[in-house]
């Protein structure tokens, strides 16, 4: 009876995930008339409105990876290794970006920056990027930081900074050649879910107004009838591609099963 | 002795704890000395305040002639090996024991040919393209090792390295250190907590307690004349006594109603108690040749180690230890039998403060 009621529940909760994105791909592969086509996704991937979101957010998306990998990993080593008591302050730092809403970021973003203040970011469209990047690498900070801290926690740090110190390596070394190496699974396992998250950023987009994808999602589905169910199965693909890519690294370290 | 490692007036406190005090310490060229004592005696802090891992409150060390207080541990040309291996699981063995060479730049040709020396030393050539994790505890510290002594260090430190390997590789491995330290006549730092250990690899051992050093001396001379009390019953096993000094400078005592004469004078005043001890060894099942003291005793266990029997007596009061070698004509005397045992009061060390 109770295997039956457990069998029912995942039945519904399978549907309740899954009827939807039935229910929106079958709707996008409907534009021709009476047959099923891939239409939506032609007219979508041919317009050039689409091709420069996306790319100006994938853009993004590599460069926020880029600082969160520069800014993170360091500070999460340092963390573990000088300032143990200080982890559960930057712990909690890290985990900010879940509490405060995006909206509240970018607002305080264009207070700080506007044209008339000391730093005025938003007055060119390179600053207001430069913005959004530092908006997005917030944004991304708690997977990162988990992730990253999580990869640290497998290894002896310190033991190994040590053995590496006494072997006449610099700290440049020490973070390239030993650290940044043992935590790559971790790192990109954070890499990939802030590529999903940015991908589908909206709020600090459109508020910066700036050309991403996520504000090009929005107006596509306000003013179009199929290529928004194209354009969220092309979403939710990139976003499945990127968890797929996580356990994907995961499985194929070379090293992945060392007695750690 | 000119000395290659010299660690002068070492202090080291961790807020108010003063974990090391007044540690001197003068290593010959080529010398292996033991830090030996008990967990939390400071032997792993001076052993890391000489890599640089950790600074000093006061004092120098030098190596070579080169005070390297103030240098990183990264400038200090040191090889180390860790407990816990501390191998880069991402590196190769060769990856790992050319690490240094790398980091010195030093030019691909000759790393190899390093390497491939190295991997020969310790014995393990043709496991250089395997990852840390496919290898056994011992392989790992003999690559550890290895890793340790490819850029040619100035002087090894070995921090309890054979502690997490179990008992047949423990020993093993010591010897094969100790024939690899010899043959490369590299000075050597080795610290550990196990008084075997340390008695059977080195050349000197310092016996450490509560961050000083309490004796410094050869193996034979830490057991057989321990400077202080604590020394006598850290190293080895004991039997202890209280006597009363009858004619201090003579050496005389008295114990349990019986006058000795020991080895040498003692720094007591006649009538001052006295601390003495005997190792079981020197205890001697029967009457053994020049023992003067004859005591009835009583067995009261029996422990047959293989080369060595440890009998346990109540003989005058107290119960004794005692070890006899085993000799395939003689049985061990059985339990509760009664027998005789004897020393020399000359074999009886006298317990400082």
């Amino acid at each position: 009876m109770t295997r039956l009621a457990a069998a029912l529940v995942l039945l519904l909760g399978v549907l309740y995930f899954a009827l939807p994105l039935y229910g929106m791909t079958e709707f996008s592969l409907r534009m021709r008339r009476g047959v099923y086509s891939l239409d939506a996704y032609r007219v979508v991937l041919a317009d050039p409105q689409f091709q420069e979101t996306f790319a100006y957010s994938a853009f993004m998306a590599l460069v926020t990876i880029v600082v969160g990998v520069v800014l993170v990993v360091p500070t999460a080593y340092w963390v573990r290794l000088y300032l143990p008591r200080l982890r559960p302050v930057v712990e909690f730092i890290t985990l900010l970006p879940l509490v405060i809403p995006p909206i509240v970021i970018v607002f305080g973003y264009i207070r700080l920056y506007n044209t008339s203040s000391f730093l005025p970011l938003t007055g060119s469209s390179s600053g207001t990027t430069l913005l959004l990047l530092f908006g997005y690498t917030v944004l991304a900070l708690p997977y990162m930081y988990r992730a990253v801290d999580t990869g640290l926690r497998a290894i002896d740090v310190r033991t190994l900074t040590e053995a590496a110190q006494s072997l006449g390596a610099g700290w440049i070394t020490i973070m390239g050649r030993i650290i940044l190496p043992n935590v790559l699974v971790a790192v990109l396992s954070g890499a990939f879910l802030t590529f999903a998250i940015v991908m589908g950023e909206f709020v600090m987009a459109a508020l910066l107004n700036r050309p991403a994808f996520g504000p090009y999602l929005q107006l596509t589905g306000a003013n179009k009838a199929y290529e928004p169910a194209a354009l969220a199965v092309i979403a939710f693909a990139i976003t499945w591609a990127s968890m797929g890519l996580i356990q994907l690294v995961t499985r194929f370290q070379k090293f992945a099963r060392a007695e750690r | 002795m000119t000395a290659d490692l010299e660690i002068a007036r070492l202090e080291k406190s961790f807020g108010a704890t003063r974990v090391v005090r007044d540690f001197n310490l003068a290593i010959a060229k080529g010398e292996f000395v033991s830090l030996l004592g008990p967990s939390g005696c400071g032997k792993t802090t001076v052993l890391r305040i000489v890599a640089g891992f950790e600074t000093a409150t006061a004092g120098t060390v030098g190596i070579g002639g080169q005070d390297v207080t103030g240098l990183r541990p990264n400038q200090r040309n040191v090889g180390m090996v860790f407990q816990a291996y501390a191998l880069f699981p991402n590196l190769t063995v060769a990856q790992n024991v050319g690490f240094g060479l790398r980091v010195k730049g030093v030019p691909r040709a000759e790393i190899r040919a390093r390497v491939a020396e190295m991997l020969e030393l310790i014995g393990l050539a043709d496991l250089g393209g395997r990852y840390p994790f496919q290898l056994s505890g011992g392989q790992q510290q003999r690559v550890a090792l290895a890793r340790a002594l490819a850029p040619r260090p100035r002087v090894l430190l070995l921090d309890e390295p054979l502690s997490a390997l179990d008992a047949k590789i423990r020993v093993a491995l010591r010897n094969e250190i100790r024939a690899i330290q010899r043959a490369l006549g590299i000075t050597t730092i080795f610290v550990t907590h196990d008084q075997e250990e340390a008695l059977s690899i080195s050349d000197r051992i310092v016996v450490m307690n509560g961050g000083m050093a309490e004796q410094v001396g050869t193996p034979f001379e830490v057991y057989n004349r321990p400077a202080t009390r604590f020394v006598a019953t850290f190293v080895g096993s004991l039997n202890t006594f209280e006597a009363r000094a009858e004619d201090p400078a003579a050496g005389r005592v008295s114990l349990a109603g019986v006058s000795l004469r020991l080895a040498g004078p003692l720094a007591a005043r006649p009538g001052d108690p006295v601390g003495l001890a005997l190792r079981p060894e020197q205890l001697y099942l029967g009457r053994g040749p020049g023992h003067e003291v004859v005591l009835p005793a009583r067995i009261e266990e029996v422990a047959f180690l293989g080369s060595v029997i440890r009998l346990r007596v109540s003989a005058a009061g107290a119960r004794l230890a005692l070890d006899t070698f085993n000799r395939s004509d003689s049985p061990p005397p059985p339990v509760g039998s009664t027998a005789e045992v004897s020393f020399s009061a000359r074999d009886m060390i006298v317990l400082g403060a």
